[in-house]
């Protein structure tokens, strides 16, 4: 079981149900759960849609785009039902913060859901978990049953006119279902292949319909913004970036967890005193700040680095999914560009040809450098593969492998060279990996 | 093994319970074939794996060909054509487990049970898998036997899971 942690540096919103046994429906009602859905049925969506945007709220699935101003682009009138899509694929390796949120605290995402679905006038939301995640799909199944019991999904919401339904759903191991269109493949039984954009999800998403897709952490935050306000919630977090979130600290560090930080904390103090510093005292090399599809940081370009998304993009990287990896020097910055570009390799869908020719022939490349059988040229090769295939496929993943790979040579270009010739790595421990 | 081509309305290779969750499952979408990924999820978790039969079925069910099953299964990793072992271990190395050392665990696990990545025990009780990210990450190294997570593991700890496991399959008896 997932063990809880906490630091008092921590500012519990999102997280503040965690270990409360809210995923009973009665305990989050106590706690007062479905107060800010009465709220919002009561105020109607355009003020709805007022407070999402004056809080800041951006999306937490790793782009950051401000949610309010997405659910604003859904246009008022469709001849096609509209629909409310959470995203729970939660597949970007350094992340597992919605394991948390669909763990403890299920009906902040219905509740949430349900929100968005009366701000952009839907009557279905789905939420998808990926499939490794079948027991919190049996904690979101009995919550959603338990809901419809309450009367709080169904015809007439809590009593009001106002009728929602959630339906969920199971992926089957895929991290490109992640991305936005290829989930709504996937939940329309496809392939996940993504779709061409425009049209944006908001106007033509699943079945045809406009959707608004959000991550189920965005999702989660939604109550909270509207039982504090839209302003309040801002106020939490840093500039043009509201409230807190869900930070992963994972990797070489000392205490690894969940934390729930405000927005634009500093990321030399989130692992040295959250996280309590590097593992068994050791130095610092390197940060992956959001996710593996982040590029990787070093310990110089986090001393005043604030972790927001304008924040880490001005420092050259992305705060994308919130997952923090630490690492120490005794790690091998090769192995570790290897079994980033693998995972990308491996999870390719293989629609454009730079995203599935490029990643395999980074992996092989860096297979074969790691080995000790790599030449000079390489290393300038891997780098100019990469920067290749930035912008040039036609979804956001070719980008998510191209990117670190790009750090990792540029920041580590020493230890790339100490590979040439046969030189046995001093940190490596593995020569050959399994997964293909 | 297989049995002959089924007729859903008559008889079904699925239990009367999964039979019936799948007739829940198919009214439950604006779409009929939205349910085909959890189906073949569902179905592989009582069957094993996707046999043809398996396939066959599920195309009938919710009115599509088999190939079109095919194609869409065959994307996803979860999804698999031969059988595993009545306990999947399936061990995450990719970063933040790799950091806390799952490659060790990984190499515990295959000394012990002799078999490497996608190797299913003679006894048929155990596979093994190397796999990536499962969303466990701040409490690595973890690894997932069938859908049940462990986490925060050391190579110490396998000969424990293994037993562990072991007893669950003598116990019940065999309907793999
Ligand atoms: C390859 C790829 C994988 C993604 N995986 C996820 C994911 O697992 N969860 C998620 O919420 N967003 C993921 N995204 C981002 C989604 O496409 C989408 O932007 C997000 O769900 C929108 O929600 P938000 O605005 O609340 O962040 C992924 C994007 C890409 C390109
Ligand atoms: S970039 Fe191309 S090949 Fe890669 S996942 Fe996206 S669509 Fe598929
Ligand atoms: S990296 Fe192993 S669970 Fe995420």
């Amino acid at each position: 079981m997932p063990r809880l942690v906490s630091h008092p540096d921590e500012v519990k919103i999102v997280t503040k149900r965690f270990g409360m046994g809210a995923a009973n429906i009665d305990k989050y009602m106590e706690l007062g759960g479905y107060e800010s859905l009465k709220k919002c049925i009561a105020e109607g969506p355009e003020w709805v849609i007022n407070e999402m945007k004056s809080s800041g709220l951006r999306g937490r699935g790793g782009a950051g785009f401000p949610t309010g101003l997405k659910w604003s682009f859904v246009p008022k009138q469709s001849a096609k039902p509209k629909y409310v899509l959470v995203n729970g694929d939660e597949s970007e390796p350094g992340t597992c913060k919605d394991h948390l949120i669909f763990l403890h605290d299920p009906h902040a995402v219905i509740e949430g859901t349900m929100i968005a679905g009366l701000a952009i006038g839907a009557k279905t939301g789905f939420i998808y978990l990926r499939g490794e995640y079948r027991y919190l799909l049996e904690i979101t199944e009995k919550a959603v049953a338990d809901a419809y019991e309450k009367g709080i999904l169904g015809k007439n919401v809590l009593g009001s006119d106002f009728e929602f339904n959630v339906i969920t759903q199971s992926g089957a191991g895929a991290y490109e279902v992640g991305e936005e269109s290829a989930l709504m493949e996937s939940l329309e039984g496809k392939r996940g292949v993504p779709r061409i954009k425009p049209p944006f999800p908001a106007v033509v998403g699943l079945y045809g319909g406009p959707t608004v897709i959000n991550n189920a952490e965005t999702i989660a935050s939604v109550p909270h913004v509207i039982s504090m306000g839209g302003a309040a919630y801002a106020a939490v977090g840093s500039e043009r970036n509201g409230g807190t979130r869900l930070f992963g600290l994972s990797g070489h560090v000392e205490r690894p967890g969940i934390y729930e930080l405000p927005m634009g904390y500093n990321l030399k103090k989130m692992i040295y005193e959250v996280g309590g510093g590097v593992r068994g005292g050791r130095k610092l090399k390197a940060v992956v700040p959001g996710g593996s599809s982040t590029p990787v940081l070093l310990p110089e370009e986090i001393e005043n680095l604030g972790m927001d998304f304008d924040q880490v993009g001005k420092a050259g990287s992305m705060l994308g999914s919130g997952g923090v990896v630490v690492i120490d020097d005794q790690t091998c910055m090769v192995e570790f560009a290897l079994r980033t570009i693998s995972f990308y390799a491996h999870e390719s869908c293989g629609w454009c040809i730079p995203c599935r020719e490029g990643t395999d022939w980074l992996k092989k490349s860096l297979t074969r450098f790691h080995a000790g059988f790599g030449t000079e040229k390489d290393i300038d090769n891997i780098q100019y593969l990469a920067e290749n295939m930035m912008g040039r496929t036609f979804c956001p993943l070719g980008d998510a492998a191209a990117m670190p790979t790009i750090g990792f040579v540029k920041k580590f270009r020493k230890e790339f060279e100490d590979h040439l010739n046969g030189k046995p790595c001093p940190f490596a421990k593995h020569v050959e990996l399994a997964v293909v | 093994m297989s049995p002959k081509e089924s007729n859903t309305e008559t008889m079904s290779i699925f239990s009367p319970q999964l039979s019936a969750r799948f007739d829940v499952l198919v009214a439950k979408y604006p779409v009929k074939r939205s349910a085909l990924i959890p189906m073949l999820l569902y179905a592989q978790d009582e069957i094993g794996y996707l046999s043809d039969a398996v396939i066959a079925e599920v195309a009938e069910r919710i009115g599509i060909t088999q190939l079109d099953v095919r194609n869409v299964a065959t994307y996803y990793s979860m999804l698999r054509f031969k059988p595993a072992g009545k306990f999947n271990i399936q061990v995450c190395t990719n970063i933040s487990c790799m950091l806390r050392g799952a490659y060790e665990l990984y190499e515990r696990f295959q000394d012990e049970l002799h078999i490497g990545h996608k190797g299913v025990t003679s006894d048929g009780v155990f596979s093994l898998e190397e796999v990536e990210c499962i969303g466990v990450c701040c409490w690595a190294p973890a690894i997932q036997v069938n859908y049940a997570f462990h986490d925060e593991l050391t190579p110490n700890d396998v000969p424990k899971i293994i037993s562990e496991y072991k007893s669950k399959a003598n116990g019940s008896v065999k309907n793999a």
